[in-house]
């Protein structure tokens, strides 16, 4: 099996909050509360989770556009949190990223070929003349046409401008890409024209995805494995196929559980949780899940489980599986 | 609630004591020797220089700040050079003239401004908008000493229905308690008095009032407009509640965080700068009072009038901060 | 089949615009029985948000306005009707509740204020009446603390929270027709199953019927009984749920159900419906649908398809021909 081509190791981000005026730190926020996990190359790792979990802090942490508080960040066998911010900027060529908002994401007042020629300029790859050629190649590699690169991005549909983004991302042959809920601002029809593209582009390049998500079934479709995480941890990562058909953890279930299915024939017998996510500020004693937990047990509030390989390599962080 | 407003105070402290540096290092920066003015250019080297002794005045710059930081806390503002009385006693009526007729201003512009603001906001685009907003920026851009002009004119010299200089006649002039007119005439039991207040409060009150009232408005309907597109106005409006109701009661509350601090602004403003209106309209405030300090040279008097209105201006923002968490329940103090 | 409560009759609703007159709404008809579920289903700019909107009366005017069509509640014509007469029935006998519940409570009042001025605008009650059935309408949507809740403010409370302090306000005077705008789109799924499972205990319990208007066919499907599917300001399609999903009669509503990724099976392409949704205003002749459609003949680029069929309507001529 080969190395892989990325890997995280005990990720963590900390925020502490002030009070009393006093430059007191009263509570910490545990946005990200130790993360591991690898990819081998040409993969696609699913991260999905509720708002808050901390998995778009985790995609940005690996990019260091917010700086961990701790943890390893493994690419290509070098750890790039040991680099300066110079040599960072130029790793950023290995790593981009797209964004949910395509309209948000894009500078306005910037032509479309602009946009896309911009990370070139950045990381200083050929002469004017090249890099326009290549803005075309790349147009119309995502599917829109040369001559949409003198517009500007207000022209566009929604679709069309994640097309831009994914465009500017590719622009400087990046080896990994973090996909940020790239469809989930787009509608059906479109959000599917964009799943297929950016499978396509994976296969053409052989590129890395970390596609982080909260639609559970657009992370199936996309997603080699899957990494569940709740309240800053992940509690089950595993194959994708294996993790849908059998998941483990009972937040898993849940999740599962709770996604309408498009088919009136399907009545799911539907898990419903109590209450809501807790504050990662206070998070519950022991198992982070377990005031929610439907089949919780007494060492659950009491004991933290820890991310466990099972026989089959499914990875669950659940006392149930000790 | 309470220990934010303690520690709001505390935090006023290191404010005002920078203030009484600056005034401070401001009047000592003037050219001039005090004793020489005092006792007039023929005075000879030796009476100037025991008169600077008796006044500290040979004393290094920080020992005399600290001996005028001790006398402003017991409350001692010095002694006028023009009149030789303790202005700390000669400043007070100016003051309560200038805090009646920047009240009653500020009535007219809150009133007159908010108003405004909300109808311009409820019906954007329309006739009553237009007008109002063409008035709210003639409003802003007229000088207040041409406005005031114009008042007298019209209203004093042509038409004579109102006084045009003063707070009071000459001839029936109020007997003061607490320098406060309005109070003071109620306080007599002089309801003709009262009214004889009021008229002449008229027109000074409106000329220093517009530019608040043109502020206010605008800001108001550009606070309003905002609060009137967002989600929870629709919902008040699926509920079935009536328009008028949703704008006064609903939209106003949210809109008032941005219009108090307007408000608190002005109202510091008109304290210090009633100065132009007070000069025109013959108005014994604070402003006649430094103005006529300055032609004279009184450097005490300019010294402390100063320092009263900027602890003024302080203070009422330090109020209109504590008012936020009254409007606004997601403001909360620490 | 029950009575239809909410009959809607060639409504159209156009926004006016400097660039003229923009048609968001053209010519729909559906209705609504007593104490069913219906969902109206479309894409980002259908015209399904504004559809309920007008029901409401709510538009924001200018530049938006009912341009034609009727709108029958109980019978009587309410698409025209006088503001003083629709204020009587929004709230009390049609009743609302909208996507973002972070932004539609008003933040600077209590819940129990807000809660207790929607019961009062209906009902002469005493104070303590009033706090009364608000407690109790509190419990009715499943909140904890309901006393403490009604002192709270809107930011105190999630985002799943205040959404059932919407619902518990319109139910408060038990209106015959809720219309949910996208109610769970901004919720989390976990928080999303808790409200539609709570939508579908209240329309039993109460027979309150809810026009659920979602672009979630899985909501849909889970949900409704009857489906409304919107594409460009008309309706395209119109039957029971499991007649929309098993047999879909226009290549749109096949297209929106085979786009969805599968959360139970993996396909390696998903099917897609290529270009996009055509621009409110833009002119076209024949089927809005024909530019996309990998069924178009020449007849669709041309004339105009009806809506047609009894209880599965569809506007599509490949299907009326079939059948």
């Amino acid at each position: 099996m080969s190395e892989p081509l990325l890997k995280v190791e005990n990720l963590k981000k900390y925020y502490p909050i002030k009070s009393g005026g006093f430059g007191k730190v009263s509570e910490t926020v545990r946005a990200v509360d130790g993360v591991s996990f690898s990819i081998r190359e040409g993969e696609t790792l699913g991260i999905v989770g509720e708002s808050g979990c901390g998995k778009s802090t985790t995609g940005r942490m690996i990019m260091r556009l917010i700086e961990p508080t701790e943890g390893k960040i493994m690419f290509q066998g070098k750890n790039i949190m040991n680099l300066s911010k110079r040599d960072m900027r130029k790793a950023r060529k290995d790593i981009q990223m797209i964004f949910q908002d395509p309209f948000a994401s894009l500078n306005p007042r910037h032509t479309v070929g602009r946009i896309i020629e911009e990370p070139m300029i950045v990381h200083k790859m050929g002469n004017r003349k090249q890099r326009q050629k290549r803005v075309e190649e790349l147009l119309e590699l995502v599917g829109l046409s040369a001559y949409h690169a003198r517009r500007y991005p207000h022209q566009f549909s929604g679709g069309q401008r994640q097309r831009i983004g994914i465009a500017r991302a590719l622009a400087v042959q990046p080896k990994v890409i973090i996909a940020d809920e790239p469809v989930s601002a787009l509608d059906v029809s479109v959000q599917s024209q964009v799943l297929n593209l950016l499978k396509d582009l994976q296969k053409k390049f052989n590129l890395t995805f970390i596609f982080i998500a909260h639609d559970l079934s657009v992370v199936r479709h996309i997603s080699d494995s899957v990494g569940v995480m709740y309240l800053g941890k992940i509690v089950e990562l595993s194959e994708s196929e294996n993790l849908y058909n059998h998941p483990n953890h009972p937040y898993t279930k849940a999740l599962l559980s709770a996604v309408p299915v498009p088919d009136p024939e399907i009545k799911t017998k539907r898990i419903i949780l109590e209450g809501d996510v807790p504050s990662p500020a206070h998070p519950p004693s022991g198992c982070a899940f377990h005031d929610r937990c439907p089949v919780a047990m007494d060492i659950c509030s009491k004991e933290r489980p820890h991310l466990k390989t099972l026989e089959d390599g499914r990875m669950v962080s659940c006392h149930l599986f000790d | 609630m309470f220990y934010y407003s303690i520690k709001r105070l505390l935090m006023l402290i290191p404010v005002l004591l920078g203030m009484t540096l600056i005034v401070f290092a401001i009047i000592h920066a003037i050219p001039g020797n005090p004793a020489l003015t005092i006792l007039g250019t023929k005075a000879t080297p030796e009476a100037i220089h025991s008169l600077n002794r008796s006044l500290g005045l040979d004393n290094p710059w920080y020992v005399q700040y600290f001996s005028y930081l001790k006398d402003i806390l017991s409350g001692n503002l010095g002694t006028s050079i023009q009149t030789n009385s303790p202005i700390s006693s000669e400043i007070w009526p100016h003051l309560a003239a200038t805090i009646e007729l920047s009240f009653v201003a500020m009535i007219i512009a809150v009133f007159v401004g908010i108003n405004a603001g909300i109808i311009s906001a409820w019906k954007q685009n329309s006739f009553l908008d237009y007008t109002a907003m063409i008035l709210a920026l003639i409003g802003v851009s007229m000088p207040v000493f041409w406005l005031g002009l114009l008042e007298q004119w019209g209203f004093s010299i042509k038409l004579q229905w109102l006084p045009s200089i003063g707070r009071d006649d000459i001839r029936n002039s109020v007997d003061p308690i607490t320098n406060l007119y309005l109070i003071d005439t109620l306080l007599r039991g002089r309801l003709d008095q009262f009214w004889m207040v009021i008229r002449h409060l008229i027109l000074p009150a409106i000329a220093l009032a517009t530019i608040p009232t043109a502020i206010i408005a605008r800001m108001t309907r550009s606070s309003m407009l905002e609060v009137l597109k967002s989600d929870y106005i629709r919902t008040a409006k699926a509920k079935g509640q009536r328009m008028i109701w949703i704008v006064y009661k609903y939209a106003l509350k949210n809109a008032f965080i941005p219009i108090l601090t307007v408000i608190g602004l002005q109202t510091g403003l008109l304290l210090g700068g009633a100065i132009l209106t007070e000069t025109i309209f013959g108005w014994p405030g604070v402003g006649l009072y430094i103005y006529n300090a300055i032609q004279y040279r009184d450097y005490p008097v300019i010294q402390s009038g100063i320092l009263v209105i900027a602890f003024i201006f302080v203070m009422v923002n330090f109020i209109v901060d504590l008012l936020y968490g009254l409007f606004d329940p997601r403001i909360k103090y620490r | 089949m029950s009575e239809a409560i909410l009959k809607v009759e060639g409504l159209k609703t156009s926004f006016f615009t400097d660039d003229g007159e923009i048609p968001a709404v053209d010519g729909i008809d559906f209705s609504v029985n007593e104490g069913e579920i219906l969902g109206i289903v479309g894409e980002s700019g259908c015209g399904k948000s504004v559809t309920s909107l007008s029901i409401m009366g709510l538009l924001p005017s200018p530049p938006g306005k009912i341009v034609g069509g009727h709108i029958f509640y109980k019978g009587e014509d309410i698409s025209h009707a006088k503001e003083s007469k629709m204020r009587k029935l929004r709230g009390n006998d049609i009743a609302m509740i909208f996507q973002e519940p972070m932004t539609s409570l008003n933040p600077v009042f209590t819940i129990g204020e807000q809660l207790m001025e929607a019961i009062r605008l209906h009902n002469h009650l005493s104070k303590k009446a009033l706090t009364e059935r608000a407690v109790e309408l509190l419990k009715l949507v499943g909140l904890p603390r309901a006393k403490e809740l009604l002192k709270e403010y809107p930011h105190e409370l999630s985002g799943g929270m205040r959404q059932r302090v919407m619902i518990a306000m319109a139910m408060s005077c038990n209106p015959k027709v809720l219309i949910a705008d996208e109610p769970t789109t901004a919720l989390d799924v976990t928080i999303q199953a808790q409200i539609l499972d709570l939508m579908i205990k209240l329309n039993r319990e109460t027979h309150t019927a809810i026009i659920m208007i979602t672009h979630d066919l899985g909501v849909v499907a889970q949900m409704c009984n009857r489906v409304v599917v919107m594409y460009a300001g008309k309706v395209v399609e119109e039957g029971l749920v499991k007649d929309i999903f098993n047999h879909p009669k226009h290549p749109y509503t096949e297209g929106l159900i085979q786009s969805i990724p599968d959360l139970y099976g993996k396909k390696d392409y998903l099917h897609t419906i290529k270009g996009s949704v055509p621009k409110p205003g833009s002119i076209h002749k024949g089927c809005l649908f024909a530019p996309r459609c990998e069924f178009v003949m020449d007849k669709c680029r041309v004339n105009t398809p009806e809506l047609l069929g009894d209880s599965h309507k569809s506007r599509c001529f490949l299907h009326q021909e079939k059948a």
